[in-house]
């Protein structure tokens, strides 16, 4: 399955990246290097990734989290991860990536 | 005692990418007679996803090899799944085991998908050795 698609906006040093889909293994290849183009055009201060429309992610979806976390760290920049379903959160919170990277939901800030 | 089987099932497939959706997608649907939560087929979907992973980046290091999942579903609405590979097998079990621990330097593993396949488990076991490939032993018990 390859159905898996970002879409992203800038605004005033604001990179949100919205990925659709599934994201496994198969997807975070793929994802990762379409999201690091666009930081490397835009060089972000914030990254926002928006998670409201994963419908499924395992640990491959932490490792593209953790590797976004370090290209934001190299250039300056924070990652903040944006309303990740209730499956996915249990995922980052199992990690203990939450402790690491900001989540924002639904109506928080940044 | 010994649990009253309801249904058993087979599958062999690649070890590629695109086949761990598959996985889960095929598992999820033979769970489906268990009449498991949203959450608990949540739950299946990662540890199923998380399995196949393993035996495509690192069992066969992206090499062609096959992937065997058996399962079988009980009467109290258990579920038990192997799921085997004839890859390289793991050195040290236990260090792969801990959390965060991965053998790619690429910075784009987290090192967790053994730890989330045991939090998320009623039973997790790894049987495996150098060359002789992996089997991962898993029961899932839904309703609980």
């Amino acid at each position: 399955m390859d159905q898996t698609e970002i879409s992203a906006e800038y605004d005033d040093g604001v990179l949100t990246v919205r990925i659709e889909g599934e994201v496994d293994h198969h997807a975070a290849r793929h994802l990762r290097e379409d999201i690091d183009k666009k930081i490397f055009f835009h060089r972000p201060a914030v990254l926002v990734l928006d998670l409201s429309r994963v419908g499924f992610m395992d640990s491959s979806g932490l490792g593209l989290m953790l590797g976004r976390y370090t290209r934001m760290e190299e250039i300056g920049g924070r990652l903040v991860i944006s309303d990740p379903s209730q499956q996915t959160e249990k995922i980052i919170r199992l990690s203990g990536l939450d402790k690491k990277i900001e989540i924002k939901k639904k109506g928080g800030q940044a | 005692m010994k649990k009253k089987q309801i249904n058993g099932m087979k599958l062999e497939f690649d070890a590629i990418s695109s086949n761990e959706a598959f996985a889960r997608q095929t598992m999820c649907a033979f769970a489906a007679g268990l009449d498991p939560t949203i959450d608990e087929i949540s739950d299946l979907r990662v540890i199923i996803s998380e399995a196949v992973t393993n035996c495509v980046v690192h069992a066969y290091k992206n090499a062609p090899g096959k992937v065997e999942i058996t399962a079988k579903t009980y009467e109290d609405r258990s579920m038990r799944i192997k799921i085997k590979d004839r890859g390289c097998g793991i050195e040290d079990i236990d260090k792969c085991m801990q959390p965060l621990y991965t053998t790619d330097p690429s910075g784009e593993r987290g090192g967790m998908g053994f730890a989330i396949m045991q939090a998320m488990s009623e039973k997790f076991r790894v049987v495996s050795a150098p060359g002789a490939g992996t089997a991962l032993y898993i029961e899932i018990k839904f309703g609980k």
